[in-house]
């Protein structure tokens, strides 16, 4: 039944893809398009792109964003972490519930409430120590941080759950003291989990719109605020442009992960292959 | 391991031993439940001692508070003359084989065998010494380089075994060390195990289900059921003179025939079943009229096609119900009167002629075993 090609089954996924994928290309080709005003086509040009890599306002954002995208990525990981690990391996520690749930309740809040409860937060924290002095770059890293952190806190906890503690027992045996363990085995272990972990946070990061324009102040404007502050005027053919190459930089980026991907298994495959031709 | 100390044999039977591992008392509770229940066990230097028993029957958990995975309840644990209440697993002298092996998999199998000897910041060169010795002892020496997953079940097998004697424990403990290979590999690995052992003189305390597996490595055997110990004993022991109903069927397999005494002689007992009288030629203070169990293995009973010459006790005949030929023995399924079904077992020690058994479904057999050959059970 799956061996087979069937008609509809060709169909529905092509239907399924045609969904994804022709808003893209259609973005793409009117960012060659030379006419001003977006739905007229005026015939292919690089004219966009121009502007685009002229404008300070564009390189400013993206620099912005990738600064807060790292370093909130690398907080997250490394406090997301130390909650993981919390969770699954210190056993059943006072209030161990209520942490789980307050650890996973920014994963289901709604943004504009997390986005307005960090800028009240903010605005009090101001009035009270008088820091931040400014909203920017500081506060949209923080408030980043606190909702990234609820993510790789859950990559990391499904992992250690998964992991069982068979190899941590058996380096505790061999005269490992706890922190080595956690060093030399735990660690390790994880780091599959915390290096999507960290992608997932700089990923979160670089698309946020609603928190950071809560918590952000005047002239710090991420790549998305920008980008939306600009298309509230009407459609712009060099956003058409800095938006495809986003496309092209999230396509390279998918592709090394698949190469990389491939790569292990045929290591893996090779692995096998070594057992099975020297058994018994 | 001193070298001139000769280790006895049986040493649990020597006047004033000093038991190596002292267990007083210990019980187990996780929640309502409780997994060991008040186990009292003397264990020797140099001994292969085995917990044996079904899953659930707490010989995993007496294994791990051996370990320092869990802590007793109540009671103590001794190992060596020092007590481990407080002590935490990275410090008991003790190493353990896992059943899964545990091997460290972004280690190759060089690191993994020094991983234990690097926590004890020995030297380099020294480390280099003893893994390379240890993974010559195990025939590993030439998969250094390998990572885990590179391996076979065996060899697996071995590196955990590697990296749990390369620190020399006083106690080596092993979870089932011989579960995941296979049965042909299973044989001959527990020979290679005690072989082992016999050349590092270490004390080991082996955890296994597997019955065939405890009488073949063991010096003693303790066999366990719901947190206690049932029996304990050598192999032989354990097998011939089983002191309850639950050993005899779970070592091995025994024919159950239920009866009352009819006299008890100093030397002997006479029992009267469905069957007729069976006499036991070793005598044992029952009370006469009393409910009792004898247990008869299937290999120490007798087949024959022809009656027995006169009739008398340890005596039965019946039906063939089924024969199950496994090659080097036959098992007879015996239907007898009372529709009981009694197992023999017998070699195959002359090639049958033609290519049928001599005997055969649905023939008249007649049964008869020794007077020695029957063990009378009270509980």
């Amino acid at each position: 039944m799956y061996g087979r090609r069937s008609g509809f089954l060709t169909f529905m996924l092509a239907a399924g893809m045609a969904f994804i994928y022709v808003p893209m290309i259609l973005l793409v080709i009117y960012s060659f398009n030379y006419s001003k005003i977006v739905p007229v086509w005026g015939g292919w040009s690089l004219r966009w792109y121009e502007t685009l890599f002229k404008s300070e306002a564009v390189w400013n954002a993206v620099a912005l964003s990738l600064k807060i995208a790292v370093i909130n990525a690398t907080f997250a990981t490394i406090l997301g972490t130390l909650a993981g690990l919390a969770m699954v391996r210190f056993g059943k520690f006072k209030g161990r519930t209520l942490f789980g749930g307050m650890l996973v309740a920014p994963l289901v809040m709604p943004e504009v409430i997390t986005g307005l409860s960090l800028l009240v937060l903010f605005i009090s924290l101001k009035q009270l120590f008088g820091w931040p002095q400014d909203r920017g770059f500081t506060t949209i890293t923080i408030a980043h941080i606190t909702f990234s952190l609820a993510y790789v806190a859950v990559i990391i906890q499904s992992r250690l759950s998964g992991m069982g503690e068979t190899l941590e027992e058996a380096a505790l045996d061999l005269g490992a003291k706890p922190f080595r363990v956690l060093t030399d085995i735990t660690m390790p272990r994880l780091a599959p989990g915390m290096v999507a972990g960290w992608l997932l946070a700089f990923t979160l990061s670089l698309d946020d719109l609603v928190i950071a324009s809560f918590v952000t102040g005047p002239g710090a404007n991420t790549l998305p605020i920008l980008i939306f502050s600009r298309i509230r005027l009407g459609l712009r053919p060099d956003i058409n442009a800095l938006a495809t190459i986003i496309i092209l930089v999230v396509a390279i980026g998918v592709a090394i992960a698949a190469y990389i991907m491939f790569r292990q298994e045929r290591q893996q495959q090779r692995d096998m292959q070594i057992v099975d031709r020297e058994i018994p | 391991m001193t070298g001139e100390q000769t280790l006895s044999d049986t040493p649990w039977l020597e006047q004033g031993a000093e038991p190596f591992i002292k267990i007083r008392g210990v019980t187990k509770k996780f929640g309502e439940f409780t997994a060991v229940d008040n186990i009292d066990l003397d264990i020797y230097q140099g001994e292969l001692f085995c917990l044996l028993g079904g899953s659930g029957c707490g010989k995993s958990t007496l294994l791990r508070m051996l370990s320092g995975f869990e802590t007793p309840t109540s009671g103590s644990i001794t190992i060596d003359g020092m007590d481990m209440s407080n002590v935490p697993p990275y410090e008991r002298p003790t190493n353990m084989m896992f059943q899964s092996y545990a091997l460290f998999p972004h280690m190759t199998v060089e690191k993994n065998v020094a991983f234990g000897l690097k926590q004890d910041k020995i030297p380099v060169a020294e480390i280099n010494d003893r893994v390379h010795d240890i993974l010559t002892l195990v025939e590993l020496q030439d998969y250094k380089k390998r990572k885990p997953q590179q391996l076979s079940g065996g060899q697996k097998q071995r590196v955990a075994l590697a990296r749990a004697l390369v620190k020399q424990p006083k106690l080596l403990l092993l979870d089932e060390p011989l579960a995941a290979l296979d049965k042909k590999l299973r044989e001959q690995t527990q020979f290679e195990l005690m072989n082992i052992q016999e050349k590092v003189g270490i004390t080991f305390v082996v955890v296994t289900h597997d019955q065939e597996e405890a009488m073949t490595l063991s010096t003693r055997i303790a066999v366990m059921n719901d947190g206690e110990f049932m029996q304990l004993g050598t192999p032989t022991e354990i097998y011939e003179f089983p002191e309850s109903r639950f050993v005899a069927d779970f070592i091995g397999s025994a024919n159950m025939l239920e009866g009352r005494i009819v006299e008890d002689g100093p030397d002997h007992v006479r029992v009267k079943t469905d069957l007729g009288e069976v006499f036991i030629d070793h005598g044992q203070s029952v009370k006469e009229g009393s409910r009792v169990w004898i247990a008869i293995r299937p290999e120490k009973m007798h087949l024959s096609k022809e009656p027995p010459l006169k009739p008398g006790p340890n005596q039965a005949f019946g039906m063939v119900d089924d024969i199950g030929y496994l090659g080097d023995i036959s098992i007879y399924k015996i239907r007898l009167e009372n529709n009981q079904i009694i197992d023999v077992t017998a070699p195959n020690q002359i090639r049958p002629k033609s290519r049928t058994h001599t005997i055969t479904w649905e023939e008249k057999v007649y049964l008869h075993w020794q007077a020695s050959s029957a063990v009378l059970l009270t509980k």
